[in-house]
């Protein structure tokens, strides 16, 4: 059955087939994000992307399958800006430690984008993990963030983020932590769903 | 209050890289002579490191001190202990610290802006924006009136501006944003088109003929208590502030508590949820105090109710699959508006009716609207799709009401040329 592009079903299934991509894709200067139906768009450059989206059905949830397709080369190789983010938190004098990004009025600092772009590839882990057709995730807010020191060379960060299922528009704190590695991509190692604050 | 804000700004100036969590400021009240004494010796007690507002003089008159967190304790007992009454005038003097350093930084950035553009490109605080309300008011007086509609659960003014040449009786529009608190590009939004309606009447010729046969009225800020608390508690809180009887969890959906499909699909009967109906339809002072205007008028032709986010400009029905008799209609106007939604930046609107274009949803404001005969019922969800969601940054305001204004009087236009 053809699903129309412009109605929910279609564009809730893309959601979860761009959450894959990203993850497998993703990284602190890399976000892929849904740009359109049928297609994905690679930070300002749009790239043709085919995807298919199989909801298992049934009592027990597994996650959703995708089976993707990206015209051209997404590459993997670690960029200079990888490189220099890698550098730059392996340096630092304490680990980093920070909340809110974006803030309330939408603002993230400039050093913050990589840690909320690889929140974002992070997230599309969790998203794809726990999308049905009856969700559809957003990363809405960090809402905190703090590097734990490793002695290998992997950096590692423990998110608690804030996400927004558009379909029940609850907010949904979820901790992650999260493995990054230039040559190796993101990784999550440990996730957990958590209680909702109420005031 | 007023006094206090001052006392902080001075403390922010002085003591901007002291901390004082848990610091309490008492304010004591002097009823008796050996009480001033006590409290001179109090004030010398060097370990307590108390901090005089004012010199324990005169009798009758309050003292305000500042307790360090670690002095509180033998503070209080010694004020109970010798009878001197006293209150609690700040719980956390960092708290309060903090939130006056953001106050008076988002002041600064006001102050800096003389030209009221930059005022529309920044996020505003409730005050903010009904200061700005009778500003525009006081600037337009021949064609923008504040009328209240009503009171919010925590008795805040529910206010209306109303743009009209003159004649009641007139066909009207109404428009509101912000009927979900944390939706803030939305009351932003709502405040660049009414000074865009203000300030181009007169000059553009299809809106001064569109004011000299109908009224406009927009409500930018429909849910005033939620709006309050997303800036003081909960960035992304999303319903109304009403007390739920017998339940921890407060507030209301105000897009689930209209009387047309209410309680039906897409709304929640539990007062923890983000879409809760509440107990009834229009129990919500915010949702009745609408829905009563729109009566009373009488003459509404169109009604727009904005949201955000996800980019969808929809027409009824959420309530049910069955197609809205004007179903046609609605949806040509509604492919114009986008189009000329995107002829300004380029942003895509995807558009249909709420049901099958985002969720199906009892309960809502143009299935109610739409039912009591207001044809022309919208509702627009503004940027973006995902990526900032709600906390929008406030570089994108001015582009976003910019590119809804076109479709905006697509619909208001077609409403004018078209009475039924």
């Amino acid at each position: 059955m053809e699903l129309q592009p412009s109605h929910y079903p279609a564009r809730r299934a893309a959601g979860v087939a761009s959450a894959c991509i990203n993850y497998r894709r993703g990284g602190p200067n890399r976000v892929l994000a849904l740009s359109n139906v049928r297609r994905a768009q690679l930070q300002g450059h749009a790239v043709n992307c085919t995807a298919e989206v199989l909801y298992h059905l049934g009592s027990q949830h597994s996650a959703p399958e995708v089976h993707f397709t990206v015209e051209g080369e997404l590459g993997k190789n670690p960029d200079e800006a990888d490189n220099k983010f890698y550098s730059r938190i392996k340096s630092l004098q304490e680990p980093l430690v920070a909340q809110n990004i974006p803030d309330s009025f939408g603002i993230v600092p400039p050093e913050m984008e990589p840690i909320r772009h690889l929140a974002f590839s992070a997230c599309d882990y969790i998203i794809w993990q726990n999308s049905t057709e009856n969700t559809w995730y957003n990363l809405a807010q960090i809402r905190d963030v703090r590097q734990v020191r490793r002695n290998d060379d992997y950096l590692e960060f423990d998110y608690t983020v804030l996400l927004h299922d558009f379909v029940s528009q609850e907010i949904i704190p979820w901790q992650m932590q999260v493995l990054w590695h230039p040559q190796h991509g993101v990784k999550v190692t440990q996730n957990s769903r958590q209680p909702k604050q109420e005031d | 209050m007023r006094g206090l804000l001052v006392f902080s700004a001075l403390l922010v100036a002085a003591f901007s890289q002291k901390r004082f969590v848990g610091d309490q400021v008492l304010r004591v009240l002097t009823d008796k002579e050996e009480h001033i004494a006590l409290l001179r010796e109090l004030e010398e007690s060097e370990d307590l490191q108390l901090d005089y507002w004012d010199v324990p003089s005169k009798l009758g008159l309050p003292l305000d001190v500042r307790v360090p967190s670690q002095s509180l304790q033998p503070v209080k007992t010694f004020l109970e202990s010798n009878s001197i009454p006293y209150t609690t005038m700040i719980e956390d003097v960092q708290k309060l610290l903090d939130e006056e350093k953001r106050a008076m930084r988002r002041a600064r950035k006001l102050k800096r802006s003389c030209s009221w553009s930059e005022f529309f490109s920044f996020y505003h605080t409730l005050d903010e924006i009904y200061s700005w309300m009778d500003y525009l008011v006081a600037r337009h007086p021949n064609l923008v009136s504040k009328i209240q509609i009503g009171e919010s659960y925590e008795k805040r003014p529910l206010y209306v501006l109303k743009f009209s040449t003159g004649k009641s009786r007139y066909r009207a529009i109404w428009i509101d944003t912000g009927i979900h608190s944390r939706e803030w590009i939305t009351q932003a939004t709502g405040v660049w088109i009414a000074n865009k309606i203000a300030t181009e009447y007169g000059k553009n010729a299809s809106l001064t003929a569109l004011l000299d046969c109908m009224d406009i009225f927009l409500e930018i800020v429909a849910n005033p208590d939620g709006f309050a608390y997303t800036h003081s508690r909960d960035r992304l809180w999303r319903k109304t502030r009403s007390i739920n009887p017998g339940s921890l969890c407060v507030g209301v959906d105000p897009n689930r508590n209209w009387g047309a499909g209410f309680g039906g699909l897409g709304a929640s009967s539990n007062p923890c949820s983000q879409m809760y109906h509440g107990p009834r339809p229009f129990s919500e002072n915010e949702t009745r105090a609408i829905a009563n205007f729109i009566l009373g008028h009488g003459n509404v032709a169109a009604v727009i109710s904005i949201h955000s986010y996800s980019q969808v400009l929809m027409y009824p029905y959420g309530y049910t699959s069955q197609p809205a008799p004007d179903r046609q209609e609605l949806d040509a106007l509604a492919k114009e508006a986008v189009e000329a939604l995107a002829a300004v930046h380029g942003t895509r609107y995807k558009y249909g009716n709420v049901f099958s274009t985002i969720y199906p949803a009892g309960g809502t404001t143009i299935d109610w609207t739409y039912d009591i005969g207001v044809k022309y019922s919208y509702t627009f969800e503004l940027r973006d799709t995902g990526c900032y969601g709600f906390l929008l940054p406030a570089s994108q305001i001015i582009p976003t009401a910019e590119e809804t204004w076109p479709a905006l009087m697509k619909i208001m236009e077609h409403a004018r040329d078209h009475p039924y």
